[in-house]
C-alpha cells in the first residue's frame, strides 16, 4: 500500500487545515453580515437583504436599508434587524464617507427596520409619531421574537427608540432635500421617503419586490389606497422594503395585485362559509409563483386576517 | 455443533420479546403512540382508564404543522368515516389544560372545526368514542412559539366588551354536496385563569338544536378554546331543516347564550 505523503512543515499543515475548515465557519461564526453598500444614484446607497424568512443562517438580514450622503451629513433610512447589523451598516457608511450621520429614519414599527438603532447617535433617531408610540409599546415582544428567530446574531440588541417625531412634507437634512410621505396599511404608520435630487423613492414595506408581502399588522384596504397614492408619485427608481431596487412602478403594481387577490380571497372565503382550515388548504395561484415565500405568507395572512373577514361575513359588531 | 445450536437459541430468546408481554395489566401497552409523545401514557390513564383505545387513521385532525398565531390555531376534527360516534374529546398533550373541547355530534356530521390557544409545540388529539365503547384516536403535531394559555384575552383588557358578551353571529350555507353548513361565532374572552389576576371565564356548553327539538350537536368548549370562538359544522343532506336552528348555552359564570338562525 502506498502511503500518502504527510505535510511536514507548519505552513503546509496550516494550509491543509484551512482547506478542510467548513466554509460556513467564516460566515455565521463571526457574525458578519457582509453588508455591501450599492450606489444606485448620486449620493444614494442601498444595502439589499435576502428574500428569505428570518433565520439563524441569515441573522435577520432579509431587509433593505439605505443612506443618502449630503454635503454636510448622512441620512440613514432604516437600521436593520440587530445591533450587529447597525454597527456593520455604520462601518459600511464610514467606508463611503467621513461625514456624520445627522438623521436616522425608522420607516415603520417592524423590528427588522429599527433594531440596528443602537449603532446610531440617539438624537438622530426619528420616525412618525404613531411609529414612535408603537415601537415603545411593542418593541419588547418584537425583540424577544427576533432573538428566537435569528439566534446569537441578535446578541446585545436592545431597544433604542426613535425620539424625534417627523412630520410629513419637505425636510432638509445633511444637505439632502427629502419629501416625507406619511401613509399606512402595512402598519398603522408607514413612512415613504423621496430623495428629491435623484427621484429615488424609499417605499418602506408598502412595496415588496419578488417576495410575497408580510401582513402581521396590515390593513389591506388602507394598504391598497397607499399603493394607489404611490403610483401617482413621480420617481426615477423605487427601493422596496424587501427585494431588489426597480427602475419603475412594477413592484408597486405587483404588490397591489397580490394584496388585492388576498383581500378578495379572504372576503369570498368568509362569504362562502369556508372554515379557516379550508382556507389554509387552498393553493396560491400560479400567477404569484414568482414571489418568494408566497405560500408561507398566504398561510400567515389567513391566520392573521381571516377572523376579521369572518366577523364581517357573520355581520357582527365586535 | 450442539454448542452452536445452543448459542443460537439463547440469542433468539434474548432477541424476541417475552410471549405474553403484550398482555400485562394495561390493555394496550403494546400500542405505540404514533405521535411519540412522552405524555401519552399519562393521558391514556387519566382520560380513558381501562377502556379500549385504538389509534385509527379514520380520525382526521387537521391543524397547521407550524402555527404562527398560537392564540388562534385552527383545528378541524373529522370522524365522519366512523359510524356510531357518540362523543369526541380533543386533547392537547402539552397545554397546561389538556382537555380542550368535547362534542357530541347528534344528528350533525361527526366533524367540527374550531380554534385553540397553544402554550407550546404539541400533539393535538381527537379521541372518538363509538357506540361499542371503543376510543378511536387520531392526531396531528403542531410547532409553535406558544405562550398563548397564560396570556390575558384582548377582551379582558378592553373597557367596553361586556355589552357584547355572548353575542352570537351565525349563518347557514347550502353546500355543493347537499349538506348544510353552520358557522357560529360568539363574543367571549375565554380566559383560561392562568393569566395573572384574570379569573377563569369560558363558555361551558353550546347546544345546537333543530326547530323540532332534535339535537344537532352539543359542544363543550374548555378554557383552551380561542377568544371569540368560531365553530364550523355540517348537517348531512336529507335532514330536513326548515325551521330556525336554535343555539343555546352558558358560560362558567352562568351568563346565557341564545340565538336563532334561519336556514
Amino acid at each position: 500500500m502506498k502511503r500518502l505523503p504527510m505535510p511536514t512543515s507548519g505552513l503546509l499543515r496550516l494550509m491543509l487545515l484551512m482547506l478542510l475548515t467548513p466554509f460556513s465557519f467564516a460566515g455565521a461564526a463571526d457574525f458578519d453580515y457582509r453588508l455591501e453598500s450599492r450606489r444606485i444614484a448620486d449620493g444614494v446607497y442601498v444595502l439589499i437583504g435576502r428574500t428569505e424568512d428570518f433565520s439563524p443562517d441569515n441573522g435577520g438580514n432579509v431587509v433593505n436599508s439605505g443612506f443618502l450622503v449630503g454635503a454636510q451629513g448622512v441620512v440613514v433610512i432604516d437600521t436593520g434587524p440587530s445591533r450587529r447589523y447597525g454597527e456593520q451598516m455604520r462601518a459600511a457608511i464610514a467606508r463611503i464617507t467621513p461625514l456624520p450621520v445627522v438623521l436616522t429614519i425608522n420607516s415603520h414599527k417592524h423590528p427588522d427596520h429599527f433594531l440596528g438603532n443602537q449603532a446610531f447617535p440617539p438624537e438622530t433617531l426619528a420616525a412618525l409619531p404613531e411609529t414612535i408610540r408603537a415601537i415603545e409599546v411593542q418593541a419588547p415582544a418584537f425583540i424577544e421574537r427576533m432573538y428566537k428567530l435569528n439566534g446569537a446574531w441578535m446578541g446585545a440588541t436592545e431597544l433604542a427608540a426613535p425620539r424625534r417625531a417627523l412630520a410629513p412634507g419637505r425636510l432638509e437634512a445633511g444637505g439632502r432635500e427629502l419629501e416625507l410621505i406619511a401613509l399606512d396599511g402595512h402598519t398603522e404608520s408607514d413612512l415613504v421617503v423621496l430623495d428629491r435630487a435623484t427621484g429615488t423613492l424609499f417605499a418602506a414595506d408598502l412595496v415588496f419586490n419578488g417576495r410575497a408581502p408580510t401582513t402581521p399588522h396590515a390593513n389591506l384596504k388602507h394598504w391598497l389606497a397607499s399603493l394607489d397614492r404611490l403610483e401617482q408619485q413621480s420617481f426615477t427608481q423605487v427601493v422596496p422594503g424587501h427585494g431588489p431596487v426597480a427602475p419603475d412602478a412594477a413592484p408597486i403594481r405587483e404588490t397591489r395585485r397580490y394584496l388585492h387577490w388576498l383581500d378578495q380571497t379572504l372576503r369570498e372565503g368568509a362569504e362562502q362559509g369556508l372554515d379557516m382550515s379550508e382556507m389554509l388548504a387552498q393553493p396560491v395561484p400560479d400567477t404569484f409563483s414568482g414571489l418568494a415565500l408566497s405560500s408561507q405568507e398566504y398561510r400567515r395572512s389567513v391566520t392573521r386576517l381571516y377572523p376579521e373577514a369572518e366577523r364581517i361575513a357573520l355581520d357582527m359588531r365586535r | 455443533m450442539q454448542k452452536m445450536a445452543l448459542i443460537v437459541s439463547a440469542a433468539m430468546l434474548l432477541a424476541l420479546p417475552p410471549i405474553g408481554g403484550l398482555a400485562d395489566d394495561s390493555p394496550r401497552a403494546g400500542m405505540a403512540d404514533p405521535l411519540g409523545s412522552p405524555r401519552w401514557e399519562n393521558l391514556r390513564r387519566a382520560f380513558f382508564g381501562d377502556a379500549e383505545v385504538v389509534f385509527d387513521d379514520r380520525v382526521k385532525v387537521n391543524a397547521p404543522a407550524v402555527a404562527d398565531e398560537p392564540l388562534n390555531v385552527p383545528v378541524a376534527v373529522d370522524a365522519s368515516a366512523l359510524t356510531g360516534v357518540e362523543e369526541v374529546l380533543v386533547l392537547v398533550d402539552f397545554n397546561p389544560i389538556v382537555r380542550a373541547l368535547r362534542f357530541e355530534p347528534g344528528e350533525a356530521r361527526a366533524s367540527l372545526a374550531f380554534r385553540l390557544k397553544l402554550n407550546e409545540s404539541t400533539p393535538i388529539r381527537a379521541a372518538v368514542r363509538t357506540a361499542d365503547g371503543v376510543w378511536h384516536l387520531g392526531g396531528a403535531r403542531v410547532t409553535t412559539s406558544g405562550g398563548a394559555c397564560t396570556q390575558p384575552s384582548a377582551g379582558s383588557g378592553a373597557s367596553d366588551w361586556q355589552q357584547d358578551l355572548n353575542q352570537v353571529g351565525s349563518r347557514l350555507w347550502q353546500r355543493p354536496d347537499g349538506s348544510l353548513r353552520l358557522r357560529l361565532r360568539i363574543v367571549h374572552p375565554m380566559d383560561t385563569g392562568l393569566a395573572k389576576g384574570i379569573p377563569v371565564f369560558y363558555i361551558e356548553t353550546l347546544e345546537i338544536t333543530a326547530g323540532d327539538g332534535r339535537s344537532l350537536m352539543r359542544i363543550e368548549p374548555a378554557e383552551p378554546v380561542a377568544e371569540n370562538p368560531v365553530f364550523t359544522l355540517d348537517i348531512p343532506p336529507g335532514l330536513s331543516v326548515d325551521s330556525p336552528l336554535r343555539i343555546a348555552g352558558r358560560d362558567n359564570n352562568g351568563n346565557l347564550i341564545h340565538a336563532e338562525t334561519m336556514p
